[in-house]
């Protein structure tokens, strides 16, 4: 298939298969509107998403969610992808991870498991889960371990886990992790609802640089750390993914097909469904995934700037949260006219008394 | 470590072998063969692939570089070695 915006075959595609989850966490990403299980695909239709993501090069499938553990489906699902020839991770909080369970996921040809953590001891990963929930992460990182897989943890930092980076990264080693992912929190979703709660502090930001400089260099070799910064009080935006509709597709538990897990947040965007219309043809030919290919929709900050190759003009969801328009300059960078925006946000006296993730009434 | 192997005399040295997880493959939708692992998808060029697939945990270093020194005239042993350098520190391979 050939497209006037230069799209190649996409690599990966992030299989949201449920918003259900045990977990309330108030970082959530997922929009504030959850999907219930009357809205989810059925077997069959995740079978043939699958199958059309694998026929138009996708290498590699991230069954996610809400926890995908909900899903009775997961090893057919599993085993499918594998089939195809797929790489296949599992992103989970643990919560239901039996030694059975996973078993069967493993027969079925799960590669890695990517494990959220949300506190470095019970005290705080319970409450931030808004369950009990940390015992679980200890129980499931030993079945994975000994199921001879390789595991990622991922941590979401914010103002209330902040001061615990040592103890988290501390904790991942117990754990076994190969890799750790210690992420601030980006605002979409519930996040975003909750970012004058979470927004962590300067000073709390400039002493985990430290603390995660120094760890880099003494685990090297031994586990391997990825820090995602707090993109706010940065000069230039993080980058849209690797550039809209370039890389990555993800579908929602509905069936909707997105460039990006938040890009729902963009309401003037044309989202298709599986359910009408192939990947492959979402893929190339909707407006949705060609709307911020290429550069000439860039406004003209972006157009006559050195790093348009490099942040895609920053975050197409952000422009759009922050400003309204998602074709705007992310309003991150120190080049938009929109940067008042981001610093307003930064000055405001935080909030406290989190609005825990609940299942819309 | 590996600055003893390629001296390739006293002991046969390190043996390099794709990690756990870790998957190298052909991709027919871009007609290129592909390492899967945990962060995403590397397209290997043919010596990166020539080297992948002698790691296996059976040949050392010195041997891989023997082996391949046959197909590809141009390759130095310090050239496979900073590459399996660079995907050790990618996690794509360890040293046994």
């Amino acid at each position: 298939m050939t497209n006037p915006k230069g799209a190649v075959p996409p690599l990966s595609l992030t299989a949201e298969l449920t918003h259900r989850c045990p977990l309330h966490c108030g970082y959530c990403s997922n929009p504030i509107e959850l999907l219930t299980r009357d809205q989810e695909l059925d077997t069959a239709t995740w079978r043939e998403v699958l199958t059309q993501a694998h026929d138009i090069g996708v290498l590699q499938v991230h069954f996610s969610g809400g926890e995908p553990l909900g899903r009775k489906d997961l090893a057919e699902l599993i085993e499918h992808t594998a089939g195809l020839g797929a790489y296949v991770n599992l992103v989970t909080s643990g919560l239901g991870l039996t030694e059975a369970r996973l078993q069967s996921l493993v027969d079925a040809g799960l590669n890695h498991v990517q494990l959220s953590v949300q506190g470095a001891d019970a005290a705080i990963g319970d409450r931030i889960a808004g369950t009990r929930a940390h015992h679980h992460k200890i129980i499931a990182a030993d079945l994975v371990r000994r199921a001879g897989l390789p595991l990622s943890v991922n941590v979401v930092l914010h103002r209330e886990n902040h001061h615990q980076v040592a103890a988290l990264i501390d904790f991942a080693e117990e754990l076994g992790a190969d890799r750790l992912e210690l992420a601030n929190t980006q605002y979409y979703g519930w996040a975003l609802r909750n970012r004058s709660q979470l927004m962590p502090t300067a000073d709390q930001l400039a002493a985990a640089e430290l603390i995660v400089q120094d760890a880099l260099v003494r685990l090297k070799g031994k586990m391997q750390i990825v820090y995602v910064i707090a993109d706010y009080p940065e000069k230039f935006p993080k980058p849209c993914t690797y550039g809209w509709g370039a890389r990555q597709i993800t579908v929602a538990p509905d069936g909707t097909v997105m460039p990006c897990p938040a890009a729902s947040a963009i309401s003037t965007l044309q989202l298709e469904n599986v359910r009408e219309r192939s990947l492959g043809e979402i893929w190339y030919d909707s407006s949705s995934f060609n709307a911020y290919r290429g550069d000439d929709w860039m406004s003209d900050t972006c157009r006559s700037c050195d790093r348009r190759e490099l942040d895609f003009g920053g975050c197409r969801c952000q422009a759009f949260l922050l400003t309204g328009d998602a074709a705007a300059t992310d309003p991150v960078c120190h080049k938009s006219p929109d940067r008042g925006v981001v610093d307003l946000i930064l000055a405001e006296p935080r909030r406290t008394g989190l609005v825990m993730r609940s299942p819309s009434r | 470590m590996t600055a003893e192997a390629l001296s390739g005399t006293a002991s046969p040295g390190p043996r390099p072998r794709i990690r756990r997880g870790v998957r190298l493959s052909y991709d027919k939708v871009r007609n290129t063969p592909v390492v899967l692992h945990p962060e995403g998808v590397l397209i290997p060029n043919p010596t990166a692939t020539a080297v992948l697939e002698l790691c296996d945990g059976e040949h050392s270093l010195t041997e891989i570089a023997r082996l391949l020194a046959d197909r590809y005239d141009a390759v130095q042993p310090e050239q496979i070695r900073s590459l399996l350098d660079r995907l050790a520190d990618k996690q794509v391979v360890e040293w046994t």
